[in-house]
């Protein structure tokens, strides 16, 4: 009865296949919807990844540049001089991360976060329907310090709420008129490039602390090396990319093609695990996301300020160039003196001499009797900083104190001495010889070193003592207790300001002009060398990578090259081509014996499956079905044509008395219509045409043995 | 396919061990710096100390189990030593591993994988890699690899110093056998090789102790090494992953056990604790470095904190002091409540713990003394019990199981008022007594509720003894239907395994049955991962297709439609009509009508 209807109804499976091949479920596409504004540490970019139906976010960061538009909260009614006539006096808004566009042109299913940094936009999404269901992945460190750099970030937004009182529901004042225009052209000549998308990255109020909390309730944190599976489909991993503290690279594995999304790495540092390159090799796709040759490491060191001499920074080598072009050179490719080049500690050797010279500044300027402010935002160089520091004020036997002022200094100098699985060998040597993890951890047990929460908290003023070295946020210099402490110190040339090179210093430092402090602008490496990159990629053998098209002369292709490249740029969509038609399946022993194979012919043999598709871990699996494979004998289709003059000794095989019709004519082509009546054991009529065989007759039992007769002679399954 | 389990036993195998009763620091090195497995109450405490002597196969001693999997990868879980044992019985028969024709044991062994650091799961470790010479990979978790020395460095020296052996490693054999060890973080998937994998998951017990997953081609295993299904007050309990495992092998320590709250034994030790010191005595609790000591440390300085008591306490050595320190480096590894507010509040900072000198037993008025080692086996812990032993005002805990021929096993065998040390040195004992037990291992509840959530095709039971295991074994082929056996030592168990073909499948195939994405929605997937899925598992139906078997080809699935097409071929249609159309209504009922309705159909494809 049921499958009457079905001959209505064709079955479901039947019924949905005309949409599949169409259906563009397949198709791995991506996006970028941001490249990111400083080289990618502190505002990585931002891709929007399609692949086998599903639509994945990578990295949500919050862009700041807007930030410079506002004036800091004043500290009192006269102290604000300076420049600052021009900027925004009222609380800030933000831009509003482009992925926020993309959640609500449709549902995002999940988010890969590949830095703290990576990780602070999100709660701008949280809110919207499209998240509702959206699962968040990031590495157990950065959602710890993402967490923490989101309330830091919340708490000194709240003085300038408190400073003009709480957002109302209409727009504020300044959002009409002549301030909103000075806005814009803010915030274009911070972003020419793509004057077009202004309109798409709209102005929003920062985030609460609520949403913050509901933004780290959809994360799924994971270790480095964990594999974690989404959807039944996508098998994820994490691991370390050596830039910071918990960064990682990620690897989405589908059923039919590997990806690789790379965001800025660093072989070997002297803080974070080691770029784990080795995990990355043989995956198809390389999503290549490192900007930092944009971040003006790469330029000739611009003057900024006073002082600018780190002539370390003038990189790529010439030596990096050549060894580049002699690993392609030689085809062989000697696979262990490429590993040796990319991580040679030349790295670590230039970054701790960027900071010995910090450091050396740093000295000369208390020695004059100088102050030193330094509103760094990346942990690690604070971390590094804090060592080197400490070594050379021992040395020179000074005794200076050393201040970290932010509402979470105390959790992030506790933290990064509990996460030994996290850091880079030699620290992790530190774990199996008992030694504290950090160089902080004697300082604070010295009292060398203070953390306070705020410039007003309790006991600061007792400690406080002149000249000191201050580590406190916020790098853009409108909130956090850098913009009080660089009022106060800004008119003192013996004090010394440590600013990151791109941060545009000219717009950030225009509330506090005139400056006769001096401002030592540094970089730090944030990324792949340039030179790298290609042992890179010969390293891992991609097949295709996505790179973006800002950067194309970086990485020229060749025809030596055995992968090929796509470019992207910001805000297109490009189609990922298949890596593979068709899918890997996993077939249990105990379908393969269920099996009954019927040979075709020497080489070939066919066999009807039934079987449970089930999809674990990326891998689709066919296991055996609960209900057994109906093993009637008929064969559900044919195939070829029936020579009809062989039908009557294979029925009298079978035991039917049968017959040519009388019109019957043997000398007929064979397309023409045969027919042969049977007359015992029932009653029937067999018409067969070349690409048609039709069993006349009411008996069942007699049909099922023509049909018996009929299917030795003609190809089925 | 298959995997072969070996237990390694003694060398030379089944041989009894000899009951060391008598001196004080022999029962120590049984278990030196280990919580013992035994610690169940003075009733069974003293029932299993009678029990002492090693069996031959099942037994409690040490572990070292050998997994060989199909292909020849062969995993050597834990390294363990017999602490019954003073000459090489100590340690594993490794000979066997070379049995089969091995040149070394680096060809016999794809790599070796250490649970936790107690001593008969490591002990052994030393001499394997450095006397016997294996130089492969070796791999236990951060904690491990950290804490690993201080209790292989501990024997080492009590054995040749105190019982003045022969050496069978030294100092710098432990620190270069270390230095080989590659450590593991949790969940974390380690390729060892091209072909086998491993991952560690969490197992409560001890600082880092871990289940170990490995997996070879589609054979999964797990092993699970000691493990607890309840967290205590620094550990969280194991945890792991729904995985489709053809193996199982876990521990059986309390196969038969089955525990009561925890809160009740704590408050009672801790107004025992209160009582004597409010009375102005002092409080020895003998412990081994690791383990315990913190846990109960924790406990007392958390009510120090809460009763405002100023009363000193006092951790003995060094060595309990450098414990801490790791400790507090390693928070992350333990339990979740420590981990969410070590920030504020790290409890291995005890604000209640004061800096101790050997000065302060004689030093009048209360205090608490930690002091090692445990069971009161000799040392300074020894010391400090001949001194306040004579008053009826102090008070002596024993958290956990005392060997037989220790004082510790003594006081709690009953109240004995002089202890001779030896002939000449006799300690009259006035002071309280009170036992204290809480065991990290799992019982059997614990042991049927992580064999029911992995639900393997088989259960292997090691690390137990042979009664006990011989009932849970009977529990878990009645109750959860699985396979179970226990082998003895040196036998070698067989266990069949699936193995899946590769096949390729075209995209039509795999669309036409794959779900709807509308149908996705999370709640459904929910309760398949909650249902008897494992994790990371959907059923997307059943599905029909043709196999396509070519020579020197994958075999390659398609749909029915595809395969015409590929082979270069026509459809051929075959019908079944009525003879007589008159008979049309018979076509709608009967059966026959229906099949060939179902044939119809599917020709009109």
């Amino acid at each position: 009865m049921k499958l009457v209807s079905a001959k209505l109804l064709p079955s479901p499976s039947l019924s949905r296949a005309p949409q599949a091949p169409d259906a563009n479920a397949h198709v791995t596409s991506q996006t970028c919807l941001d490249t990111g504004v400083d080289g990618g540490y502190y505002t990585p970019a931002s891709h929007l990844l399609e692949v086998e139906g599903l639509r994945i976010l990578l990295d949500c960061p919050i862009d700041l540049s807007a930030l410079t538009a506002f004036s800091a909260v004043p500290l009192g009614a006269s102290s604000s001089s300076g420049d600052a006539e021009d900027l925004i006096r009222g609380v800030p808004y933000y831009r509003s991360p482009t992925a926020v566009a993309a959640a609500k042109a449709g549902r995002i299913d999940a988010v890969l976060v590949s830095s703290a940094t990576g990780l602070l936009g999100l709660p701008f999404l949280t809110r919207l329907p499209g998240f509702a269901n959206t699962k968040v992945y990031v590495t157990e460190v950065a959602a710890r310090m993402g967490s923490l750099m989101m309330r830091e970030l919340v708490e000194m937004h709240r003085e300038f709420v408190r400073c003009y009182g709480p957002d109302r529901d209409q727009s504020p004042v300044w959002m009409e008129g002549e301030k909103l225009k000075k806005l814009m052209s803010v915030l274009q000549k911070i972003t020419t490039e793509d004057e077009e998308n202004n309109n798409l990255a709209a102005l929003v109020s920062l985030y609460s602390l609520d949403n913050i909390e509901e933004c780290m309730q959809k994360t799924q944190y994971v270790k480095y090396g964990e594999e974690v599976c989404f959807n039944g489909m996508l098998m994820l991993k994490a691991s370390s990319s050596g830039l910071e503290l918990g960064n990682c690279v990620w690897t989405i594995k589908g059923p039919r093609a590997s990806m690789t999304y790379l965001p800025s790495s660093i072989f070997v540092s002297a803080h974070a695990l080691d770029f784990d390159y080795s995990s990355l090799k043989g995956n198809d796709v390389i999503l290549f996301s490192d900007f930092s040759s944009l971040n003006g490491m790469y330029d000739d060191n611009k003057k900024m300020g006073e002082h600018i001499v780190d002539e370390t920074d003038i990189l790529l080598a010439s030596n990096s160039v050549f060894s580049t072009e002699k690993s392609f050179r030689d085809d062989g490719m000697d696979e262990d003196e490429t590993i040796k080049f990319l991580c040679s500690n030349d790295d670590i050797a230039e970054e701790i001499e960027r900071i010995s010279f910090i450091c050396s500044c740093i000295i000369d300027a208390i020695n004059s009797g100088g102050s030193v402010l330094i509103p760094i935002g990346r942990i690690g160089i604070i971390l590094l900083l804090l060592e080197h520091m400490s070594e050379t004020l021992h040395s020179s036997n000074m005794k200076v104190p050393i201040f970290m002022i932010s509402e979470t200094a105390e959790e992030i100098i506790t933290f990064t001495n509990a996460l030994p699985e996290w850091l880079c060998k030699s620290r992790q040597e530190k774990l199996f010889s008992c030694e504290p993890l950090f160089g902080h951890v004697e300082l604070l047990k010295e009292g060398k070193l203070s953390l306070f929460s705020h410039l007003y908290s309790k006991g600061l003023l007792a400690a406080w003592k002149e000249p000191c070295i201050v580590f406190c946020p916020h790098w853009s210099l409108r909130h956090g207790p850098a913009v009080h402490l660089l009022h106060r110190w800004r008119a003192d040339k013996r004090c010394l300001l440590v600013l990151e090179q791109g941060v545009d210093a000219e717009l950030t430092l225009k509330p506090f002009m005139p400056l006769a402090i001096q401002v030592l602008g540094c970089s730090f490496l944030s990324g792949i060398k340039v030179g790298k990159i290609d042992p890179l990629l010969g390293l891992l053998k991609p097949k295709l990578i996505l790179f973006p098209e800002g950067q194309k002369s970086l990485c020229p292709a060749t025809d030596k090259q055995p992968w090929s490249f796509l470019y992207y740029s910001k805000g297109k969509t490009i189609e990922v081509p298949n890596m593979r038609e068709e899918f890997e399946v996993r077939m249990t022993t105990e379908v393969a014996f269920g099996l009954q194979p019927r040979q075709l012919d020497k080489t070939t043999a066919v066999a009807r499956l039934k079987a449970k598709l089930l999809l674990s871990n990326g891998q689709y699996v066919l296991a055996a079905a609960k209900s057994e494979l109906d093993r009637s004998e008929r064969h559900l289709l044919h195939w070829g044509t029936v020579d009809a003059s062989c039908i009557p000794s294979a029925l009298q095989e079978k035991g039917i008395v049968c017959s040519f019709s009388a019109d019957a004519d043997y000398s007929a082509p064979s397309d023409r219509e045969r027919v042969i009546s049977i007359t015992s054991p029932g009653e029937a009529l067999v018409k067969v045409t070349s690409e048609r065989t039709t069993i006349y007759c009411d008996d069942e039992e007699t049909a099922e043995r023509v049909y018996d007769a009929l299917r030795s002679i003609c190809n089925g399954i | 396919m298959a995997i072969e389990c070996l237990v390694l036993a003694a060398r030379p195998p089944r041989l009894r061990g000899e009951d060391g009763g008598g001196e004080a620091t022999e029962a120590w090195l049984r278990d030196s710096g280990v919580e013992r497995r035994r610690e169940r109450g003075e009733a069974a405490a003293a029932a299993a100390a009678a029990a002492w002597p090693s069996r031959a196969g099942q037994e409690v001693g040490k572990s070292c189990v050998v997994v060989t999997f199909g292909g020849g990868k062969r995993v050597m879980f834990d390294c363990g030593m017999h602490m019954g044992h003073r000459d090489s019985r100590r340690y594993p028969d490794f000979d066997r591993l070379l049995a089969d024709g091995a040149a070394d044991y680096n060809a016999a062994i794809s790599c070796v994988v250490i649970t936790h650091f107690h001593l008969d799961h490591i002990g052994a470790l030393p001499y394997f890699t450095e006397v016997c010479g294996y130089h492969g990979p070796v791999y236990m978790t951060y904690p491990t690899k950290a804490l690993a020395p201080l209790m292989l460095e501990d024997y080492r020296k009590v054995m040749v110093d105190h019982r003045g052996e022969e050496e069978q490693y030294s100092y710098e054999d432990i620190l270069r056998c270390m230095r080989k060890v590659i450590p593991l973080d949790l969940k974390q998937t380690i390729q060892v090789d091209k072909d086998l994998s491993i991952r560690a998951y969490y197992a409560g017990h001890v600082l880092g102790a871990a289940m170990i997953y490995a997996k070879v081609g589609d054979a999964a295993i797990v092993y699970t090494g000691d493990y607890n299904m309840t967290p205590d007050r620094h550990l969280g309990a194991a945890q792991i992953d729904r995985l489709k495992l053809d193996l199982l092998i876990t521990e059986s320590t309390y196969a038969k056990t089955v525990r009561d709250s925890k809160h009740a034994r704590e408050r009672e030790f801790l107004k025992a604790v209160h009582k004597c010191v409010s009375g102005g005595g002092k409080v020895l609790i003998p412990a081994f470095a690791l383990g315990r000591a913190q846990e109960l440390c924790i406990l007392l300085d958390d009510y120090w904190e809460r009763m405002n008591l100023k009363i000193p306490i006092y951790f003995s050595a060094g060595l309990t002091i450098q414990a801490n320190m790791y400790y507090k480096m390693l928070i992350g590894w333990t339990s979740q409540k420590i981990k969410n507010s070590y920030t504020v509040h790290n409890p291995f900072d005890f604000k209640h713990v004061c800096h101790f000198e050997r000065s302060f037993i004689n030093n009048p008025g209360p205090c608490v003394l930690f002091a090692t080692p445990g069971m009161i086996s000799g040392g300074f812990s020894l010391e400090v019990f001949k001194k306040w032993a004579p008053s009826e005002k102090n008070l002596v805990t024993l958290p956990g199981y005392c060997v037989a021929g220790t004082i510790g096993h003594k006081l709690m065998s009953g109240k004995p008022t002089r202890i001779d040390i030896d002939k000449d040195t006799h300690i009259d004992v006035r002071c309280q007594i009170h036992q204290l037990s809480f065991s990290p291992h799992t019982d059997s509840k614990g042991i049927m509720d992580l064999t029911e959530f992995l639900s393997p095709s088989h259960v292997i039971l090691v690390h137990g003894e042979k009664p006990q295991m011989a009932f849970l074994k009977e529990r878990i082929e009645s109750e959860l239907r699985m396979q179970c056996c226990y082998p003895a030592n040196n036998e070698t168990v067989s266990i069949p395994t699936s193995q899946n073909l590769k096949i390729n499948a075209t995209e039509k195939f795999i669309a036409s049955f794959c779900m709807d994405e509308t149908e996705n929605d999370p709640q459904k997937q929910n309760l398949n991962f909650g249902g008897d899925m494992p994790q990371g598992c959907r059923t997307e139906g059943v599905a029909e297709g043709v196999l396509l078997m070519e020579k020197s080809k994958t075999p390659k699935i398609l749909r029915e439609d595809e395969l015409l097409h590929s082979l270069g071929m026509e459809t051929h249609f075959v019908h079944f009509e009525p003879l007589h159309p008159s008979s049309i209504e018979v076509k709608h009922t009967g059966e026959s009508a229906v099949q060939q309705s179902s044939l119809e159909h599917l020709d009109c494809e």
